[in-house]
């Protein structure tokens, strides 16, 4: 393994801790600004984070070992697959360690830890919650395995980084597959990560609540490590879909040099600009819909996976 | 141990393997009877035969395992017993010694929990239970050893006759018993369909050995009856739907470990038989075939899935959940003879490779599940999960157990679950390859049903775990619960070292079940390369490993606790619980089992038959009940049930009573005797 | 040629599309917007008309995408927007099955309709024939809606969605219909829509509602 893998895998794991809150920030920022509206600076997040790591954690009397290790749990998985998915090159150590199937079985750990730690205290809102998230959890992996079913059959491969390769080699923009593909993709990033219009990120309604009632009972440094371990989970969800969907400026195989590195760095900040004006976009017209018209969205969802793959399959190999 | 010593065990006993299984198989019959000897005594059980049997187990998985490494060819042996015609044949391939390594590895555990476990005699006398126990044990090994038609069903039926007794061990309950008697009926219809099976296998040389079977060649016709029969046959035993309504009242009825052995080791007996007539008997496959067992495996997969989400009972939600892994298991099985019959052989490697993985992680975590439910009845003597709650606190050895199987049998990394999950979703990625129209887009769809039964898994565990041994507890006597004892804990340790092992290091797992599948398909797959890492088909394709995500997680959270203590402090403060200014909070206003299953109620709720008593406005207090049955049982079983009683009542006729028609009937025979011999 | 190397994908993406828009009035509650999706057909069938007519130099066809984008993108939905304003029935259609089971069954039919497309396909001399299966599978999604549907109106809406995908496989199996066939039948489907809005106030007059369980009370016990 040479020296230039090693330290672009490490400076891809601290960018990816350093910049996943500012992208929950920069969104909140484009949704303010929709809603007519100023927001705090995206300095905020950053702020928060820091006085939640000063404070005392207040823990239930009822609380386990398993609450006290879950925020750390789900930080290490979330940094983990920070490492492994090819944000920024492709010729990383550890992104053998796991395919695209492997990373979603990665994100369902946590989603587990999360849920147990909520049933752990043993209150009705976490055990609803955590009720509620398995279920769209279990709803939306169907969903997310066909999309990754079209990339397999559009670029030949379920590891991250021999798709971005492919997908480098032969551009196809305007592939009916691809469109459906990433329109799925996008709909299965909102329900799993929480946001409109399955889950309100900024409600503090009970009933209501899906991933923020699992986040009641912690506090402190706890708190901040699974906050910021759910902005990362964001900063991943979109970082997989940039790999599938629109790869370019990710350092391919061969290219070495520090001007690659800087061209893929600016390359996925401007994505995730993007990204996240897209996305505060879609949340600010949607509504959000009741709990059990969540089993529509996803069905939704994976219909349209479905749909992309048959497209494909019928009008014949690219 | 290193690898010189390994081989050199490995040589020493290279071409005896048979002789010691044999051996092996006797010793536990002796331990059996030892136990009868002094029945009562159940200090001798439980503190030597039990162990030595856990002994044996090892043993067993030793030697099969130096077998399937060394990659020997076939050993076979006949027996002076039997039939005068039809001696007893034995024979050890591949295949046997597979599941021999699965009963021998699931079964050291089960058997070390059973010795601190049976401490405490329960209805039947610990001698009998020992008897039965290690009869069970050594009939399961000559099924799987057995290489003719009367040997196999010989052991198949002492195999039923064991459990039966093991399952009715408190045989003063009567749903026992009625739970019993369902399991020994389905038992007895399935050993029907098998010997029917095995009846046509013969194709005419009426010559039951195997062997014979092998060099039969069929017709389309007669194979496809053959293969049905089985499937039938070995859809019983393993419980597959529809004929899986025995295992959800069967499991719960028996001791813990023996119901950690039957959903273990027995349902996975029965998957051999499968393996054994569909790859090794029949000559030839048709891709017909393997769709229905795949539709079948995908069916019973989401059925067993769906009904585990909605139980109340801690046992019956593990019978229903071994229901949707044997579906898992199934499903694999059928990919794998619809890539065999389009001459996809590396696909079909891949596919059986994941079944058979799958069928020893399951035979792992399945027992540890059970075992610990076992602990759990123990110390608290509640099944229902409405009386459970918070044990992780009273029970740490047995809640931090139990966690481990819950992660593994959800399907999560870096456990050994994902690794037959990951493997088998690799499989139907290929499976646009298949040359028939509608099948190669229909069964993509087969792969979101798994990933939706697989996410289903997640959720049930999540509810078992969470309302057993996590929250408060609902009952004020669970303050007394203890822990397991030492040798329970063994037991325990070994079935998670297991899982953990195998999915930290999934080549222990692989390169048994390859020998496995270049003996049935011919092909296997990539399993050599680094131990770092799997790649099945290609690395450019896809690569796990296990290895790096466990070490790799806890790097991170190493480095991360450090890092906040050290920039932070680690300072707790314990408050009472929030409470949302509400001031009376008790345990019971936790999620329940139902509640817990109330979404799954609501979106699939065509699958089940529910009735509800809802509370009337003046009840006092307002009580709320809800059954759940299954449709199957009123749709198939009760009008078959209802229709042999009409042909009994017919026949009953015969038995009038009156003397004249006995004599009539007598008088007839006599008649027809006369007009057809002379 | 230039033209060819683009024409066939983006027929391909609009056949995609159309496939999609099928999919979404499966599934939309509101009679309002299932119009609003069907005026969306038309423009995507005006379009995949175009490309066909440039690409393959058919210049009759460019009359035959005019024609559609007169009645169907909008005269058509103009005149069923004022029919449900007055009707009042703009709201809530209901279904007679659950909404993720009809979707379920429209993929299934979806697959059927595609399996059966391709040795058809086969025959035709088109570029663009592989789109013959999209094209079965909108008729079939499209007798679906009809099938799952309580409001009458919804129901014309399928019968106009029908007549879009046998116009989408007349143009990418043959490159369209003679031209008599074609002014036949949009005079055919413009006076059954003007026929159909009398019955529908009709059968509003007589039942006070377009529940469709009303009809079923008709017959004789």
């Amino acid at each position: 393994m040479r020296a230039i893998t090693i330290i672009r895998q490490l400076g891809q794991v601290v960018l990816a801790i350093a910049i996943a809150p500012v992208f929950a920030g920069w969104i909140a920022q484009c949704r303010a600004w929709l809603q007519n509206r100023s927001a705090p600076p995206l300095r905020q997040t950053y702020y928060m984070l820091r006085k939640l790591f000063s404070k005392d954690a207040a823990l239930a009397q009822t609380a386990s070992p398993l609450f006290r290790v879950t925020p750390y749990v789900l930080f290490g998985t979330m940094v983990l697959a920070a490492a492994i998915i090819p944000s920024l090159a492709t010729d990383l150590p550890f992104a053998r360690a796991a395919d695209a199937i492997a990373l979603i079985g990665l994100f369902a750990t946590a989603r587990v830890f999360l849920s147990l730690a909520a049933m752990d205290i043993g209150t009705a809102f976490g055990s609803m919650g955590a009720r509620r998230e398995m279920m769209v959890g279990f709803l939306a992996e169907p969903a997310l395995l066909m999309v990754l079913f079209n990339a397999f059959l559009l670029f030949g491969s379920t590891a991250l980084p021999a798709l971005v390769d492919n997908h480098r080699a032969h551009p196809s923009i305007i592939d009916p597959s691809v469109i459906f593909a990433a329109v799925a993709f996008v709909m299965v990033l909102l329900a799993e990560n929480a946001r409109i219009p399955i889950d309100n990120p900024a409600t503090h309604l009970e009933l209501t609540m899906i991933h923020e009632a699992m986040l009641l009972e912690h506090s402190a440094r706890h708190l901040a490590l699974v906050e910021w371990a759910s902005s990362l989970k964001l900063f991943n969800y979109a970082c997989i879909g940039f790999a599938l969907f629109v790869p370019w400026g990710i350092a391919t195989h061969g290219a070495d040099g520090v001007a690659a590195m800087l061209i893929s760095i600016a390359a996925l900040l401007v994505k995730l600009i993007v990204a996240g004006a897209a996305l505060a976009l879609i949340e600010t017209f949607s509504a959000k819909l009741r709990i059990f018209r969540a089993p529509e969205y996803l069905a939704m969802a994976f219909l349209l996976a479905v749909l992309g793959l048959l497209v494909h399959l019928l009008l014949g190999v690219r | 141990m290193n690898s010189a010593s390994i081989a050199a065990l490995t040589a020493a006993v290279a071409g005896h393997q048979l002789r010691l299984l044999l051996f092996l198989v006797a010793a536990w019959g002796g331990l059996g009877v030892a136990g009868v000897l002094r029945p009562r005594g159940s200090r001798v059980v439980a503190r030597v035969l039990f162990p030595l049997g856990a002994v044996v187990c090892l043993i067993v998985a030793i030697v099969a395992a130096t077998f399937l490494l060394s990659g020997q060819a076939a050993q076979v042996m006949v027996l002076p017993l039997g039939l005068p015609d039809l001696p007893f044949h034995l024979r050890l391939d591949a295949l046997s010694a597979f599941f021999l390594l699965l009963i021998g590895v699931a079964g050291t555990g089960i058997s070390t929990f059973s010795a601190g476990y049976f401490r405490v005699g329960e209805g039947t006398p610990p001698g009998l239970m020992g008897l039965q126990y290690h009869v069970f044990l050594a009939s399961m090994a000559m099924v799987i050893l057995a290489d003719d038609a009367y040997l196999f069903m010989v052991a198949w039926e002492t195999m039923a006759l064991a459990s039966y007794f093991l399952v009715t061990s408190q045989h003063r309950i009567p749903e026992i018993r009625r739970a019993g008697f369902l399991y020994l009926l389905m038992a007895h219809v399935g050993a029907i369909c098998i010997l029917l099976s095995f009846g046509v296998l013969q194709g005419g040389s009426w010559q039951f050995t195997f062997d014979a079977m092998r060099h039969a060649s069929l017709v389309p016709f007669w194979a496809s009856t053959a293969f049905l029969l089985a499937l039938l046959g070995f859809g019983a035993k393993a419980g597959l739907v529809p004929l899986h309504v025995w295992l959800p009242e069967a499991h719960p009825a028996a001791p813990s470990p023996i119901s950690a052995m039957m959903s273990g080791l027995m349902l996975k007996t029965a998957v051999y038989g499968m393996l054994r007539v569909s790859f090794d008997l029949l000559h030839i496959r048709y891709w017909q075939w393997g769709v229905l067992v795949l539709a079948l495996g995908l069916f019973s997969g989401l059925y067993g899935a769906i009904f585990a989400a909605v139980q109340t009972d801690m046992k019956r939600l593990l019978a229903y959940s071994s229901i949707e892994n044997i579906g898992i298991i199934f499903a694999g099985i059928g990919l794998s003879i619809l890539f065999e019959t389009c001459n996809l052989h590396l696909f079909a490697a891949l596919a059986l490779c994941a079944a058979l993985v799958h069928s020893l992680n399951h035979s792992l975590f399945k027992s540890l599940l059970f075992l610990t439910t076992g602990s759990v009845l123990h110390a608290t003597n509640h099944r229902s999960l409405g009386k459970l709650g918070g044990l992780i606190r009273r029970m740490p050895w047995v809640a931090s157990l139990a966690l481990v199987g819950t992660l593994a049998i959800a399907g999560l990394p870096p456990l050994n679950g994902f690794v037959s999950e990951w493997l088998l979703l690799q499989a139907f990625l290929f499976t646009e390859r298949i040359p028939h129209s509608f099948v190669n887009m229909f069964v993509p769809l087969g792969a979101a049903v798994l990933a939706l039964t697989a996410a289903l898994a997640a959720y049930v565990m999540v509810k078992f775990y969470g309302v057993v041994f996590l929250g408060q507890p609902r009952e004020p006597s669970l303050a007394e619960a203890h822990d397991a004892n030492w040798v329970e804990r063994l037991g325990l340790i070994w079935l998670a070292l297991g899982c953990i092992a195998i999915g930290v290091i999934p080549q222990l797992a692989l390169r048994p079940a390859s020998s496995v599948t270049g003996m049935l398909v011919g092909e296997s797959i990539r399993t050599t390369g680094s131990i770092w890492f799997i790649a099945p088909v290609a690395s450019r394709q896809a690569s796990y490993s296990g290895i790096i995500l466990l070490f790799g997680i806890i790097a991170v959270i190493g480095v991360t606790f450090l890092l906040v203590r050290l920039v932070a402090h680690g300072r707790v403060r314990r408050v009472a619980t929030w409470d949302c200014g509400y001031p009376h909070q008790t345990a019971r206003m936790q999620d329940t089992a139902e509640g817990f299953g109330q979404p799954i109620r609501h979106m699939f709720g065509a699958f089940f038959r529910i009735e509800r008593d809802l509370p009337s406005p003046t009840d006092d207090p307002p009580r709320y009940r809800i059954r759940i049955e299954d449709r199957l049982w009123r749709a198939i079983y009760l009008p078959i049930a209802r229709a042999v009683q009409w042909l009994a009542d017919l026949v009953a006729v015969l038995q009038g009573g009156s003397l004249s028609i006995y004599l009539l009937c007598s008088f007839l025979t006599l008649i027809v005797l006369l007009v057809f011999v002379l | 040629m230039h033209a060819q190397s683009f024409a066939l994908p983006a027929v391909n993406l609009l056949a995609a599309c159309l496939l999609l828009i099928s999919f979404a009035m499966l599934s939309r509650r509101r009679t309002q917007r299932l119009i609003t999706l069907f005026a969306w057909q038309g423009a995507i069938l005006f379009l995949s008309t175009c490309i066909v007519a440039y690409s393959s130099g058919l210049h009759e066809l460019y009359y035959s995408a005019a024609l559609t984008l007169l009645l169907k993108v909008i005269a058509l939905p103009m005149i069923l927007n004022r029919l449900i304003v007055r009707l009042g029935a703009e709201w809530d259609s209901e279904t007679v099955v659950n909404i993720p089971l009809i979707m379920l069954v429209g993929l299934v039919l979806v697959i059927f309709a595609f399996g059966l497309a391709q040795p058809i396909s086969m025959m035709a001399t088109t570029i663009t024939r592989n789109t013959l299966g999209i094209a079965l599978a909108v008729i079939l999604l499209s007798f679906l809606m009809m099938i799952t549907r309580r409001k009458a109106v919804t129901q014309v809406i399928g019968f106009l969605a029908m007549e879009n995908g046998l116009f989408f496989a007349a143009t990418s199996a043959t490159y369209g219909m003679p031209m008599v066939i074609e002014l036949g039948i949009a005079l055919d489907v413009l006076v059954g829509v003007f026929i159909l809005g009398l019955f529908f106030f009709q059968i509003r007059e007589q039942f006070e509602s377009l529940d469709l369980r009303n009809m079923e009370n008709l017959k004789e016990d």
